[in-house]
C-alpha cells in the first residue's frame, strides 16, 4: 500500500477529530516553540555581546605583570609585580620582535582621590597615553583635547576626565584648563570625555587619564608598569602577536625554559570565547529543560494516541477483515502520531519564530540594542527533527497495540 | 474442488467457553450454503474461522489444498482482500466518510493500480442500485442501503466466495429480500456464498443448509424447494 495513500487515511483521521488533534499538539507546539524562541534569542544576544565586544578591538593584547590570577588576592599580586619596564616596551617596538604589534601603550593604576575646591570624588585614575586610548576604544574627548606625545615625554600634569568626574567636581560649570589635585599634585584639564559609560574594562565616565610617565614619576614613583597595552595589525594577527609578546618578555627577563612567565597576556578573543561559551551552556541548559516539556507533550500524544486507537477498535477490526495486514495498521498509526507532532513542530517553529522576532522588536524600539532577528535554521530543522522523532517514539506503542487486536476480537468490540 | 475443508474443528475461548466442539464439513466452488442456529450456537465463529478471522483451537481447517498453519499472517490478510468479500449484520461503514471511500477501502490493501479504483467502486455501487447516493455519508443512508454499501465493499475486489453474517438481521423484510437477490445472483454467477442465519426462511434461499447446535452440526442438507428472492417472500 503506497505511503502517500496511508499518509491521507492518517491526516483525514486527524481531520476528523480536529479539536481533539488540536489539543494534542499543543504541548508540542509549546515546547517547539520554546526551544526555537530560546535558539533565536541566544543566537542574537550572542551577536549583541560578539559585536559590543569586537568593536573594542579585538586586536588589542593586553601584558600583565604576574601570573593569570584565579582569584582577587592574584590581582593584588600582580599589581605589585614590578616585572614589566620601559625596556619592555623598547623592546616590543622594535618590529624584528612583534612584527605584527602596531602599537603600544603602558598603563598604570593610581588609587588616588581627585579634588577641585573641596570637591572630592574617586575615580579610576590611570597613567597611559591618550592617543593611544582613544584609539583602542573609540572614544575621544568632546570638549578640549588628547594630551599628546610631547606631554609624555615632558611629564606633563595634564588630564583627561571622563563625563561623571567633571560633573561631582565642577556640577554644571566650565571644567576646561582648570586645575584638579592628585595627590597634592595639580593637574590641568585639558580634555573631557563624553557620557558613553562602560566600554571593554573602563566606565570611561568615571576615568582620569594622566600621561604615563607622570603617573610612574610623580604620582607613583615607580619605575614600572601596571599593564602594558597594545594593537596587532589585525584581529587574526593578534594570536602571532601574543607568541611574539611571550617570546620576546621571556627573553627580556631571562626566564629560563623551566621557569614559568612572570607577566600574562589577555585577548579580546579570550572574551569571545568566554562569552560563546556561557551563551552556549545557558542556551543549553534551557533546552534541556524544554526538551523534557517535549516528552511530556509526547506522552500527552501516546494517551491520545491509545484513547483513539481504543475508540477505533472496530475500524481496525474491520480494515483487517477487508486485507489490511498487521504493517498496514502500523504504519497508519504511526504515520498519525508523526503527522501530528509534525504539524506541532512546524506551527511551533512559526509560533517561536514570532516571538524572538516581538523580543527583538521589543529590544530595538524600547531598550534601544541593536538586536538583530536571526531565523535559527538550525534550530528549525532540529524542531522538526525533534517533533518528528516525538511522534516516533511516543507513536509506536500505540500503533503497536492497534496492529495487534485481531480482526474479529476487534469487529465484535463496542 | 473442496474450497473449504473442516475436520474436527473446535474453537475454545480463553474464558472457557467451547463455541464450537468438533465440525466437520466440507464446502465446494459455487455453492450457496447457509449455516443455521439460534443464538449461540456457534454458527458465526464458524463463519469467522473460514473467513480467517478467527483462528480455531483443535483440528485441521484447510483453504484450497493448505492448512490454515501454513499461511501466513500476511497471505492471510492477502486472501482476505483477494478472495473474500465479509457483508455483516452491523453493515461495519465507516462513519463520516462517503459511500464511495467506504467501497475504495478493500481496494487500499490490493495491488489494483490507484488509477483504476474509482471506476471499479463506481461500477459495483452501480451495480447494488446506489449510483445516486455515491457521496452520501452513511448516517444518511437506510439500513437496506448500507447493506447494499456493504455488498458492494465486498464486490469491489471481485471475491470468490461472499460471506454473509446475518445479512438481513436488521433489515426490513423488503430490503431484506432485495439483498437475498443479489447474493442469489452473485451465485449465480459462479460465486461461493456462505450465509449465517438463525432463520429457516432466509436459510432456505441457499441450495445447502448446515444447522448447528450448542457448537455441532445438527444436520446437513440439501435444500428441497430453493427459494428464490426474485419471487418474493411468500410464507
Amino acid at each position: 500500500m503506497k505511503l502517500l495513500q496511508q499518509l491521507k487515511i492518517a491526516g483525514t483521521a486527524l481531520n476528523l477529530n480536529k479539536g481533539r488533534s488540536a489539543l494534542t499538539i499543543l504541548g508540542v507546539v509549546i515546547g517547539i516553540a520554546a526551544i526555537m524562541a530560546m535558539m533565536s534569542i541566544g543566537n542574537g544576544a550572542e551577536k549583541l555581546i560578539l559585536g559590543e565586544i569586537s568593536g573594542l578591538g579585538a586586536e588589542t593584547v593586553v601584558i600583565r605583570p604576574g601570573k593569570e590570577p584565579t582569584g582577587p588576592t592574584d590581582i593584588a599580586g600582580s599589581l605589585l609585580s614590578d616585572s614589566l619596564t620601559k625596556r619592555d616596551v623598547e623592546l616590543l617596538k622594535r618590529k624584528e620582535n612583534a612584527p605584527e604589534l602596531v602599537d603600544i601603550m603602558p598603563a598604570l593604576i593610581v588609587p588616588a582621590s581627585v579634588a577641585y575646591e573641596g570637591e572630592t570624588y574617586r575615580p579610576t585614575i590611570l597613567g597611559a597615553s591618550g592617543d593611544f586610548f582613544s584609539k583602542a576604544f573609540n572614544v575621544y574627548p568632546d570638549e578640549g583635547s588628547l594630551f599628546d606625545e610631547a606631554d609624555i615625554q615632558s611629564r606633563a600634569n595634564v588630564a583627561v576626565i571622563g563625563y561623571k568626574v567633571k560633573q561631582e567636581l565642577f556640577g554644571d560649570d566650565d571644567a576646561l584648563n582648570k586645575r584638579i589635585t592628585i595627590k597634592d599634585k595639580k593637574f590641568r584639564v585639558v580634555g573631557i570625555y563624553p557620557k558613553v559609560g562602560q566600554v571593554a574594562f573602563f566606565n570611561f565616565d568615571e576615568l582620569v587619564v594622566v600621561p604615563y610617565t607622570t603617573a610612574q614619576t610623580y604620582l607613583l614613583g615607580i619605575d614600572y608598569y601596571h599593564e602594558i597595552i597594545t594593537r596587532a595589525s589585525s584581529p587574526e594577527a593578534a594570536d602571532k602577536t601574543v607568541r611574539d609578546i611571550t617570546l620576546t618578555l621571556r627573553g627580556s627577563h631571562d626566564i629560563g625554559p623551566t621557569e614559568a612567565d612572570d607577566f600574562y597576556v589577555v585577548t579580546q578573543q579570550g572574551a569571545v570565547e568566554q562569552v560563546k561559551t556561557i551563551i552556549g551552556a545557558l542556551t543549553a541548559f534551557l533546552s534541556s529543560v524544554v526538551a523534557i516539556g517535549l516528552v511530556v507533550g509526547g506522552i500527552g500524544i501516546m494517551n491520545i494516541m491509545l484513547v483513539s486507537v481504543t475508540e477505533r477498535t472496530r475500524e481496525i477490526g474491520l480494515r483487517k477483515a477487508l486485507g489490511a495486514t498487521e504493517r498496514d495498521i502500523l504504519t497508519q498509526f504511526l504515520l498519525e502520531a508523526i503527522l501530528l507532532t509534525l504539524i506541532g513542530g512546524i506551527v511551533g517553529i512559526i509560533l517561536g519564530a514570532l516571538i524572538s522576532l516581538f523580543a527583538s522588536f521589543v529590544l530595538t524600539t524600547f531598550a534601544g540594542l541593536d538586536w538583530k532577528f536571526v531565523f535559527p535554521f538550525s534550530a528549525a530543522l532540529i524542531g522538526v527533527s525533534m517533533s518528528a522523532a516525538v511522534g516516533i517514539i511516543f507513536g509506536i506503542y500505540p500503533a503497536q497495540q492497534a496492529a495487534k487486536k485481531s480482526p474479529i476480537e476487534a469487529l465484535r468490540y463496542e | 474442488m473442496r474450497i473449504f475443508e473442516l475436520t474436527g474443528v473446535e474453537k475454545t475461548y480463553s474464558d472457557g467457553t467451547r463455541a464450537v466442539r468438533g465440525v466437520s464439513f466440507g464446502i465446494s466452488r459455487g455453492e450457496f450454503v447457509s449455516i443455521m442456529g439460534p443464538s449461540g450456537s456457534g454458527k458465526s465463529t464458524i463463519l469467522h474461522i473460514l473467513g480467517f478471522l478467527d483462528r480455531h483451537t483443535a483440528g485441521t481447517y484447510t483453504f484450497e489444498g493448505k492448512t490454515f498453519e501454513e499461511y501466513s499472517p500476511d497471505d492471510l490478510a492477502h486472501i482476505r482482500n483477494q478472495k473474500m468479500g465479509f457483508v455483516f449484520q452491523m453493515f461495519n461503514l465507516l462513519p463520516r466518510t462517503s459511500v464511495l471511500e467506504n467501497v475504495k477501502l478493500p481496494l487500499l490493501y490490493s495491488d489494483i493500480p490507484k488509477a483504476e479504483w474509482d471506476a471499479r467502486a463506481r461500477d459495483v455501487i452501480e451495480r447494488v442500485g446506489l449510483s445516486h447516493r455515491v457521496s452520501f455519508e452513511p448516517a444518511k443512508l437506510s439500513g437496506g442501503e448500507k447493506q447494499r454499501v456493504a455488498i458492494a465493499r465486498a464486490l469491489v475486489m471481485d471475491p470468490d466466495i461472499i460471506f454473509a453474517d446475518e445479512p438481513t438481521g436488521n433489515l426490513d423484510s423488503v430490503s431484506g429480500l432485495s439483498i437475498m437477490e443479489k447474493l442469489q445472483d452473485l451465485n449465480t454467477e459462479g460465486r461461493t456464498i456462505v450465509l449465517i442465519t438463525h432463520e429457516t426462511e432466509t436459510a432456505e434461499f441457499a441450495n445447502r443448509i448446515i444447522s448447528v447446535l450448542d457448537g455441532k452440526i445438527d444436520s446437513d442438507v440439501r435444500v428441497q424447494k430453493r427459494r428464490h428472492a426474485k419471487d418474493g417472500f411468500v410464507k
